[in-house]
């Protein structure tokens, strides 16, 4: 039996999500970037099992596997593009890449 | 307010996934970095456990922890990063530049409290989601939506697969 107020994770589940946002918007190397989108995706997913522990539903958790699942969707995208532009701009700065055009090799 | 078990445990590996994940987007060495934020998991898992979601707990630690970040980790140490990328990494984390992003996210997080605490309704539950009643459930009135998730890693893997090939097999 769970007594767990459902307060607390919720609470749990913005400061993550809050702390992601300012990787986010702080931090210029695309690993980091990626990586602040992940920390975001899995605050999401505690917000969706603590829902489905408020109302003692399944729902949540299938939600939270969709997120994992998205989440990985994701990321292997944002790998290879990651890759890619390291390749082409031999930098990982995401403000280099600015141009939406192709670099003269 | 008095304490349980569950509470002490979910409050410690709150507190411990926070204090990893801020350690995390901090770092200048990526390595670091993730391996902060596969602690930061791990403590998730613990919490998922004390939600009452073992399910949801194993997928974190077996999938989230295990599969993905570590499919990250490769990739960063494919990527050779060496001392001056480094060093350049922690020349770009100046103080100043985390004075605008804290400003913006303590804006959004003081609404995001101001709208839970707010919130109404009993504030205790009182529900253990057996894995049996995930399954149940994903697999039979969800079934459609498992076929998007499907067409959607098959849609990552081949744009992954295409944006991967060198560029003369692309052409």
């Amino acid at each position: 039996m769970v007594s767990l107020s459902w307060h607390a994770p919720a609470v749990l589940a913005a400061m993550l999500l809050i702390i992601g946002l300012i990787g986010l918007l702080a931090r210029r190397s695309l690993i980091f970037v990626l990586m602040s989108i992940e920390i975001m995706l899995n605050a999401t997913g505690l917000l969706f099992i603590t829902a489905g522990m408020r109302w003692g539903n399944p729902q949540g958790q299938i939600m939270f596997i969709f997120v994992i699942n998205l989440a990985g969707a994701e990321l292997a995208l944002g790998l290879i593009l990651l890759l890619r532009l390291r390749n082409l701009l031999t930098t990982l700065d995401g403000d280099a890449a600015n141009r939406l055009r192709d670099v003269e090799a | 307010m008095n304490l349980s078990g569950y509470d002490i445990v979910f409050y410690a590996a709150a507190a411990f996934a926070l204090l990893t994940t801020a350690i995390a987007i901090t770092r200048a060495n990526p390595l670091y970095g993730l391996l902060n934020f596969v602690l930061s998991l791990l403590g998730m898992a613990v919490v998922f456990y004390t939600l009452g979601a073992p399910f949801a707990a194993a997928l974190e630690v077996i999938v989230y922890a295990g599969a993905i970040m570590v499919l990250f980790l490769f990739v960063v140490m494919m990527l050779r990063l060496d001392r001056t990328a480094i060093a350049r990494e922690s020349g770009w984390l100046t103080r100043t530049i985390w004075i605008i992003p804290i400003l913006a996210g303590a804006a959004l997080g003081g609404e995001l409290l101001y709208g839970l605490l707010r919130g109404t309704g009993p504030t205790h539950a009182h529900h253990i989601v057996s894995p049996q009643a995930v399954g149940l459930e994903l697999f039979t009135s969800d079934i459609a939506a498992v076929e998007l998730a499907s067409m959607l890693l098959l849609a990552g893997l081949i744009g992954a697969y295409h944006l991967g090939r060198p560029a003369r097999a692309r052409d």
